[in-house]
């Protein structure tokens, strides 16, 4: 395969523009208005497990969404974004393991180091294309997750139990399961609308246009590299908050959070839900959780059903979930 | 002592560098010939592994247990090629990717299930369990010798019909372009089939060989797999010399790191501080190599692709 087979390679549908249509705003909004709503459910004497599993839901769809603006919007498949949920998380635990629980600082640090990470290894990554795109991005997260393995310190292998959730405000009242909830909630939704927002702003046409044919935008004024590294270290950002709201749910980090498999199933959740629409990111999310909760209620051996849907998902529902309301013209 | 010391790390290095080209090998070739990213490549290290562990444990000999092993690991690479990865070819690399992360879900499971979470363990042939005496006084284990020798001859027959048959002209023509290839009139599907069962073939060979001195447990193959892309990436995607020179680079840097590092760093910090330094670091130094390298040359050091 050459170069010129890729650059003429048409779109996949599935690879949608900004929403432009008001039919378009129904599905997100639907979405939302659930989220929303889940705690209420609680107070219906639903168990409260479904409060922890909505918000590790919406947690993951966080770090898909992220990784939606390099997959979908980039064309960048990067196989090491777990990383910056690690670091995100790892930044709550190790600060907060020295007595700062504030979450402002916490928050800061978990932004400003995945900022730095993704902007040194996303230097280096972009300077390759394809499949060593795929792999030094993988050889990247792999260097974290052992470095994670080798922090004695922080408990190495085992990962590290966190003494409180982030303080805000000095108050404590993350405790409550219902304000994680809603702050997760909350992140989720600015995320949505900034990503929405850098989607359809110039800079996003831009990453577009380079997804679509690089040498083109190259040959019109655009440097890719630039606006692939911007994206890079958005999306590696965004993903690093999600680290932090993880580490305040589950109270636990581990270098488990940055193993390559996470990543592959940051990937599958995008593709399942659909890719390059943003809130497929979410319902991918949704699908993938609820699955994998369910199935394991059934059998312990869920991932015998979990690798055969996932190959079957690949092979014949091209355009995932969100493909299935196909109204792409 | 040191000296000593030195020369076993680096045996260990050799040893788990050949390993490293034996599973490689196949993976660059396929990657290389279809453009094809096979995840899976791994889980054929784990099922070689396993199909020694249980016809060893059936026949009640490791080589009775390799000689049936060797076949049935060909016949289940070439049947996931059939069922599954066939149908990819024509995939971009994120579908590619995906599928193959999806076989190694339902494999690690499905030994799991088979054979249980805990590790089996495969006795080492008698003739060849003892230790010979490499300095004196150093005493090194006859059968990692045993894997250095059988590695340096595969990867001298991989080099010699890759190099000087009709076979390996037209996989090291697939490789650098294969719709030209199948335009000239070959059937690129076939030779294509032939390069994924050796591939597959070759990768459970490395499981079964390590199988006595490693444990053989679920995912064994999961942190194998990233090392063999390390490796083919270092190397340059199609290319078997690239391949077995990083595989050998990867082996001996991760072996000669993990011991060297704390030793080294002890000359800069105070002796806590630089093992756990040390510690910390040496694992990194394989991806922080691949890093250089793609740096400096993006496809690798020989990339078989103009």
């Amino acid at each position: 395969m050459n170069n010129l087979v890729d650059l003429d390679t048409p779109a996949s549908p599935a690879l949608a523009t900004p929403l432009r249509t008001s039919r378009a705003y129904v599905l997100p909004l639907i979405v939302f208005a659930i989220f929303a709503l889940v705690p209420l459910s609680v107070l219906w004497g639903s168990q409260s497990f479904i409060l922890a599993l909505v918000t590790r839901i919406m947690i993951l769809a966080l770090a898909a969404m992220s990784l939606d603006l390099l997959i979908g919007y980039g064309a960048m498949i990067s196989f090491g974004h777990a990383a910056y949920v690690g670091l995100g998380a790892y930044s709550v635990a190790i600060l907060s393991s020295h007595g700062i629980t504030d979450g402002f600082i916490q928050l800061a640090v978990a932004l400003g180091v995945s900022l730095i990470f993704a902007l040194f290894t996303g230097a280096i990554s972009l300077r390759t294309k394809g499949v060593y795109f795929i792999m030094i991005t993988l050889a990247f997260g792999q260097m974290l997750f052992f470095l994670g393995t080798s922090l004695a310190a922080y408990g190495g292998d085992d990962g590290l139990t966190l003494a409180s959730r982030s303080m805000f405000f000095a108050s404590n009242f993350l405790k409550n399961d219902v304000a994680m909830y809603y702050v997760a909630f909350g992140v989720l939704l600015g995320a949505y609308l900034l990503l929405r927002a850098i989607v359809a702003s110039r800079f996003g046409r831009v990453l577009r246009g380079i997804r679509e044919n690089p040498v083109r935008m190259e040959a019109i004024g655009f440097a890719p590299y630039r606006y692939q590294l911007t994206a890079y270290v958005i999306a590696g950002m965004i993903a690093g908050v999600s680290g932090f709201l993880l580490a305040n749910q589950t109270e636990f980090v581990s270098p488990a959070y940055t193993a390559w498999q996470r990543s592959g199933d940051l990937i599958f959740v995008l593709v399942l839900g659909g890719l390059g629409s943003l809130h497929g990111a979410i319902i991918g999310a949704a699908v993938f959780s609820l699955l994998a909760d369910i199935l394991s209620h059934y059998t312990e051996n869920w991932a015998l059903i979990f690798g055969p849907i996932l190959i079957l998902v690949v092979l014949y529902a091209r355009g995932g979930i969100t493909g299935l309301f196909g109204s792409k013209s | 002592m040191t000296l000593t010391l030195a020369l076993v790390q680096i045996l260990n290095g050799l040893q788990f560098g050949l390993i490293l080209f034996l599973i490689a090998a196949g993976l660059t070739l396929v990657f290389g010939v279809m453009d094809f990213i096979n995840l899976a490549h791994g889980v054929q290290y784990m099922v070689g592994a396993y199909l020694v562990a249980a016809f060893t444990a059936m026949t009640g000999s490791f080589v009775a247990g390799l000689a049936l092993a060797l076949p049935a690991a060909l016949i289940f690479g070439l049947l996931l090629e059939v069922l599954i990865f066939r149908h990819l070819y024509d995939r971009d690399h994120l579908d590619q990717v995906l599928a193959t992360f999806g076989v190694i879900i339902f494999l690690n499971q499905a030994v799991k299930y088979i054979w249980g979470a805990a590790p089996l363990n495969v006795a080492i042939p008698d003739a060849l369990s003892g230790a010979v005496e490499i300095t004196d006084g150093m005493l090194y284990p006859v059968w990692r010798l045993v894997i250095i020798a059988v590695g340096l001859a595969v990867g001298l027959a991989l080099y010699l019909v890759v190099n000087k048959t009709k076979l390996g002209m037209l996989v090291r023509a697939g490789a650098s372009n294969a719709a030209m290839v199948s335009a000239l009139g070959v059937n690129i599907r076939l030779l294509f089939t032939i390069v994924f069962g050796v591939g597959a073939m070759l990768a459970g060979f490395a499981g079964a060989m390590v199988a006595p001195i490693l444990s053989v447990e679920p995912g064994m193959g999961d942190n194998v797999l990233i090392l063999a892309f390390v490796v083919i990436v270092i190397g340059g995607i199609g290319s078997i010399r690239g391949a077995f020179i990083a595989a050998l680079l990867i082996g001996l840097v991760d072996t000669l790191g993990r011991f060297f590092a704390p030793t080294l760093l002890k000359l800069l910090l105070d002796p806590s501080a630089a093992s756990q330094t040390g510690r910390a670091i040496a694992p990194m130094l394989i991806y922080i190599l691949m890093a250089a390298v793609l740096f400096f040359r993006p496809s690798g050091l020989f990339p078989s692709k103009q």
